[in-house]
């Protein structure tokens, strides 16, 4: 046994493309599989809720502004950063208390999942997109375009299922604010590595750890969000985020979905776009 | 010179209007169990009819009815065969089109030239549209086999009542739903034309149900625990409302809400043009439309020439009977719209805006606005933030595009935006930004079955016409 003594990560929040504690300097205890001490994790606050959301706000102009083949390019890059650290991410699922092969499964399937999503950045406005026949001299066309800023409450699986909802939200042009799994935090905070290091522009996706039943509730009742996804809320806590969302009409996504690994659709994709339509005159 | 126009009224005797109405369930007219009311003519405030009010139980029974016809006739029904009762439903509503032009324009007080030549023809042309679509559903990009939600509970506002109608039972039916629709109770006669267009084309018993009454059946039906999709048309408010009723209900929700649209026009615009297309973005359907272009955004260098024919352009404008075929602008639709507009405008002018109008003569009865425009308005006035939903303009200025696009973000709805420019590549720059689902540039309030309506942020959610329609009644 070696008799260097190893070199712990810190693991804060990720806002606005920094890594900052929670502004309230309070932490959780994450532990592992069978209870033992892994890190402590930032327990995000509402204030920083809402600098996430002013990061993803002040993100969303220049991110829904690049051209859709640049956003997919970022996207595949986020893809080849998380391939290079698979042992990484690995040890990370296997200290949850995932067996090993899992844990590689599951790694495999993260990388892909950021794949199918990258490649569709620049397919959905053909596929969600239209030409319409108005019968009148008009040029008509429907295009796809993202909501905006979109509050994600990630699912308790801890890389899979946080790359399959933050992917298709930010593919399209969307920024997000994410909240990570409670229990399981801490790949959440390492994809934010991945994240930080693939060209995405800070802001575009944020991500806070701590306690779901504090944050949700700010992120639904938050008036410049404007849509937000259930993924890891628990069913008898939809109703009352639902209402919440109500107050400035978010689009909202129910939870629903269990198993990661089944095929994704487009489902999540076009669950946060709008679709805009533009009128021209035709004639000489 | 002064020229002036003889009457040229279009004859109410093409229109039989009954004393009272009931409801229409299960294929039957039928009575309420709620206290009736009273549909008036707004341009002279004279009774129309009476009308049934539905209570929690005929409510229950009309929610009854459609279940049993989606279930038992509707549902199973092949695709093919739903086509061929909406085209009869559109081959009807076209051979009655005069009729339910002049009742619309009786009950609600918009010129007949409007109801006659926009109204009616996209009330036939949005059934023609999704009749087309009832036996190709499995090629509209949501799966092969795509499946319909079931009843659908659909309420739907005064300003356009017909229209809006077909708006929400075109394509409802056309996936295979039933529906128990509200007409507002302003608005109800057409609704109640509808129902015998209905069973004149022998539309199976409970396909489609009309229960009428005011915002307490609204709200029964929206609460109703047998209703599996809910669409509305109306006030953001009420919209809000609804989303927080159905929240943790699993129902789905489409909803159509207020605006306060800019309409952009810059230097190098077609200033006759852009006139023309400001005057019907905002005095259209006496400016009772949710994507009306209410705030005139025009650049700085222009705004003077700009105003200067725009006034003299709205003092052409010709308010007054509704079923004389010259007339521009007709009645607000109830007195109490009217106070509403009444009290906007006079915050527009206790807040320092510049009020005007052109000489107008107003009748005496009924209900009346004259076209008004507001100049030196500031972004926070509340004529610039909230929707008035009447003939009110307010008029703010910019220097820059980016300028111009801030200010036209900057409100919590995104219903329609106008844009008017020859250059060609600021259009489509404009059109990017704006933050809206509907852009009209260099045109302004068109509207067609086969292109998407709706809005983004407070504006609501879903959209109407078009493939992009569909997804509002289909189980994906």
């Amino acid at each position: 046994m070696s008799d260097r003594l190893s070199v712990r990560k810190t693991y804060k929040l990720f806002i606005g493309g920094a890594f900052p504690r929670s502004e309230s300097g309070r932490s959780y205890v994450v532990n592992d599989g069978k209870g033992r001490f892994l890190a402590n994790a930032s327990q995000a606050s509402r204030k920083d809720v809402r600098d996430a959301v002013g990061a993803a706000r002040k993100a969303f102009g220049g991110w829904s502004g690049r051209t859709a083949y640049n956003r997919g390019q970022i996207l595949y890059r986020v893809a080849e950063m998380l391939e290079g650290r698979r042992a990484q991410f690995v040890d990370e699922l296997h200290a949850t208390g995932l067996a090993k092969p899992a844990a590689s499964d599951e790694v495999d399937r993260a990388v892909d999942r950021w794949v199918w999503y990258a490649g569709w950045a620049d397919k959905v406005g053909a596929v969600a997109g239209s030409a319409n026949p108005v019968s009148g001299p008009f040029f008509n066309f429907s295009t796809p375009e993202p909501t905006g800023v979109v509050g994600v409450v990630a699912p308790d699986s801890p890389l899979l299922g946080l790359v399959s909802v933050v992917a298709p939200v930010i593919a399209t042009g969307n920024t997000a604010v994410v909240v990570a799994s409670e229990p399981a935090p801490l790949a959440a905070i390492t994809l934010a590595e991945v994240l930080a290091t693939s060209d995405l522009p800070g802001g575009v996706v944020n991500l806070l750890t701590g306690r779901r039943a504090e944050l949700a509730p700010w992120l639904a009742s938050h008036m410049d969000v404007n849509a937000i996804d259930l993924a890891g809320v628990a069913a008898e806590d939809v109703r009352e985020l639902e209402v919440a969302a109500a107050e400035n009409l978010k689009r909202v996504l129910p939870p629903g979905i269990s198993d990661w690994s089944a095929e994704p659709g487009t489902a999540r994709l076009t669950a946060f776009l709008e679709t805009k339509t533009v009128w021209h005159p035709v004639g000489v | 010179m002064d020229f002036e126009y003889a009457p040229a009224p279009e004859s109410r005797s093409v229109v039989d209007i009954r004393p009272s109405y009931g409801l229409f369930v299960g294929g039957e007219f039928t009575g309420g169990h709620g206290e009736p009311f009273k549909s008036i003519d707004p341009s002279n405030e004279e009774t129309l009819a009476e009308i049934a009010t539905a209570d929690e139980a005929d409510v229950d029974r009309a929610v009854k009815a459609a279940r049993t016809a989606f279930e038992k006739v509707w549902g199973p029904m092949p695709g093919r065969e739903r086509a061929k009762y909406l085209y009869r439903i559109a081959r009807i509503i076209q051979e009655r089109s005069r009729e339910l032009a002049v009742l619309e324009s009786i009950d609600n007080g918009k010129p007949i030239r409007e109801s006659r030549d926009v109204d009616l023809p996209l009330v036939a042309a949005h059934f023609f549209y999704y009749a087309g679509w009832a036996d190709k559903l499995g090629h509209a990009g949501f799966g092969g086999d795509p499946r319909p939600l079931g009843v659908a509970g659909q309420v739907i506002p005064w300003n356009f009542p017909l229209l809006m109608l077909a708006w929400k039972i075109a394509p409802a039916l056309a996936c295979g739903n039933t529906v128990v629709l509200k007409p507002a109770e302003t608005t109800p006669l057409t609704a109640l034309v509808f129902a015998d267009i209905c069973r004149q084309a022998e539309l199976p018993p409970g396909v489609v149900n009309i229960v009428t009454g005011a915002g307490e059946t609204g709200r029964l039906l929206v609460g109703h625990p047998g209703i599996d999709k809910i669409a509305f048309t109306g006030s953001t408010e009420v919209g809000k409302q609804i989303a927080r009723t159905v929240a943790g209900t699993g129902k789905r929700v489409t909803l159509e809400l207020g605006g306060k649209a800019a309409n952009v026009v810059f230097d190098d615009a077609p200033l006759d043009q852009a006139v023309e297309g400001i005057v019907n973005g905002i005095f259209f359907n006496q400016g009772h439309v949710c994507c009306a272009g209410s705030r005139l955004l025009v650049q700085e260098s222009v705004a003077e020439e700009l105003l200067a024919r725009l006034k003299a352009r709205m003092a052409t404008l010709r308010v007054g009977d509704p079923l004389d075929k010259n007339t521009d602008v007709g009645a607000i639709n109830s007195a109490e719209q009217l106070a509403k507009i009444r009290e906007l405008s006079q915050a527009g002018e206790a807040e320092g805006a510049g009020r005007w109008s052109p000489p107008c003569e107003l009748p005496q009865r009924g209900f009346w606005f004259a076209p008004t425009l507001f100049t030196g308005v500031a972004q926070s006035h509340r004529i610039a933030r909230e929707e008035i939903f009447g003939p009110v303009l307010s008029v703010l200025t910019f220097r820059t595009p980016a300028e111009a696009v801030e200010k036209a973000n900057n409100t919590p709805f995104g219903l329609s935006a106008g844009v008017w420019t020859e250059k060609g590549s600021r259009i489509l720059w404009m059109a990017e930004r704006l933050r809206a689902g509907v852009v009209w540039a260099n045109t302004f309030n068109k509207f067609d079955p086969a292109s998407p309506f709706g809005g983004y942020k407070e504006s609501g959610f879903g959209r109407e016409g078009g493939r992009h329609g569909l997804e509002a009644y289909l189980d994906v």
